[in-house]
């Protein structure tokens, strides 16, 4: 291990691992194009699987929004684990002169890109096929979904990087994460609800924007803590 | 402090006796001895398996989610055989709960399943829980700390599942005016009769499979010893 070093340069150290991980994917875009496709693909069978009438859209609408996103994350997760598996990269990065906790940062910074990414796709696809009021307050929303993402990333990155070895983890990482993520599928889809609802009911909604925000906390503290304990390798 | 190679030797047979005798006398005393219910009747005579195996599940989960944590700090394996057992035993107590309290809620409230907080709590909890067993099965060499992990985040998710579904409680109370607590006369005696059975159960569950484990372990161990000596092939 390093000596100690200065908090500043945790969180740089963290950035060139995330800056290095996007810049791969700016590349080939391998991962953000495959997840955007995807996310947009379960929209289209979302818009045919349920009735389109409005009143009913608004109810169902803030699930599908959240499903959609959590079920592309994951598959953008996974391959960006792949990614690191392929070239036994993962390795090298672990025997880099930095803390663990760099390396986790900067895993789960650059994922939190690609989910951000993917939602920036799915909501104005939903809003447009399905019709859905999803811009009347842009502003909570984005927030939502941000912290959605980086509390799925915290957890997502911690066991995408135990599962890199384990033949099976393709299916794992799904069975593993998703009851862990469900009360943060809950807030969201709750602080959806209520912006959704005529008129938005904003207090409500700031309620759950702040159990997302209590939950991100919560597990981004778990996962800098037990990350270096569950990635031996 | 797992239990020592000696201490479980006698532990199953003990407590295996035990609750045995538990199980006879409980379900004598229920069908014989326990008045009536003054709102909920006869279906009410449930409560005393449905409550008393919670009890215990709620205990089994303490266990694993403390031994995981250990077994993450100091690595030692007998940690993480105890929260194996833990975690085993506690999918079969929470089947236990799930069942007896879904036939209960189709007799006091005529529907097999409501969306109601306890229940929802119940249902994730044995979600993780299920996954934690997936996981130690299928997850090959790095299956006990992936588990360890997940009994942790699990563990640290239980105060927010709880918050989710906060909608007020209607779940189906023991007494006439409330909880457990306020239980009198054979009621309580039954009760916390019911719940040292099935306690006992527990123990000897954990003390019987925490056994097996290191049984296998050491069958393990001299194979490779074995092997090294050239006696084995």
């Amino acid at each position: 291990m390093p000596a100690e070093r200065p908090r500043q340069g945790v969180l740089r150290q963290a950035w060139r691992i995330a800056w290095k991980d996007l810049k791969v994917e700016l590349r080939s875009r391998e991962i953000v194009y495959t997840m955007a496709f995807f996310g947009a693909v379960i929209v289209v069978v979302y818009s045919f699987a349920f009735p389109s009438s409005s009143a009913l859209v608004r109810l169902g609408a803030p699930g599908l929004l959240w499903v959609s996103t959590m079920f592309a994350g994951t598959i953008g997760l996974g391959r960006a684990f792949d990614r690191e598996r392929e070239n036994d990269t993962l390795r090298a990065l672990m025997l880099t002169p930095v803390p663990r906790l760099a390396i986790f940062l900067g895993k789960g910074i650059a994922i939190t890109f690609l989910v951000g990414a993917v939602a920036l796709v799915v909501t104005p696809l939903m809003a447009l096929l399905m019709d859905v009021p999803f811009f009347d307050h842009p502003g909570e929303l984005a927030l939502a979904l941000l912290l959605g993402a980086v509390g799925f990333s915290a957890i997502g990155t911690v066991f995408a990087a135990t599962l890199l070895k384990v033949r099976s983890r393709d299916v794992l990482l799904p069975v593993i994460i998703y009851p862990i993520l469900i009360p943060l599928f809950a807030f969201g889809t709750e602080a959806t609800a209520a912006l959704l609802k005529v008129p938005a009911d904003l207090d409500n909604a700031w309620y759950w924007i702040g159990l997302l925000g209590a939950y991100d906390a919560a597990f981004l503290v778990l996962s800098m803590w037990i990350f270096e304990s569950l990635v031996i390798e | 402090m797992a239990v020592p190679r000696s201490a479980t030797d006698w532990m199953v047979p003990v407590f295996g006796l035990l609750g045995a005798i538990g199980l006879v006398v409980c379900i004598w005393l229920i069908f014989t001895w326990v008045p009536n219910d003054a709102v909920l009747f006869f279906n009410q005579r449930i409560f005393y398996f449905h409550v008393g195996h919670a009890f215990n599940l709620f205990i089994a989960v303490g266990v694993c989610g403390v031994s995981s944590l250990l077994f993450l700090w100091r690595r030692t394996p007998r940690w993480d055989d105890l929260a194996l057992a833990a975690a085993e035993v506690a999918v079969a107590y929470g089947a236990v709960v799930l069942v007896t309290g879904s036939v209960w809620a189709k007799a006091a409230w005529d529907h097999w399943w409501v969306w109601e907080n306890r229940l929802m709590m119940s249902l994730l909890l044995w979600l993780v829980l299920v996954a934690y067993v997936l996981v130690r099965r299928y997850a090959g060499a790095s299956a006990d700390r992936l588990a360890a992990g997940l009994a942790v985040f699990g563990t640290v998710g239980l105060p927010f599942i709880y918050t989710m579904v906060n909608k007020g409680d209607q779940h189906p109370q023991a007494g006439t005016n409330g909880n457990v607590a306020t239980l009198t006369g054979p009621m309580q005696i039954v009760f916390w009769l019911s719940v040292a059975t099935f306690f006992c159960w527990f123990l000897a569950l954990i003390a019987s499979r925490v056994a097996s484990t290191r049984g296998e372990r050491e069958l393990r161990e001299l194979r490779e010893q074995g092997l090294d000596a050239g006696l084995l092939t």
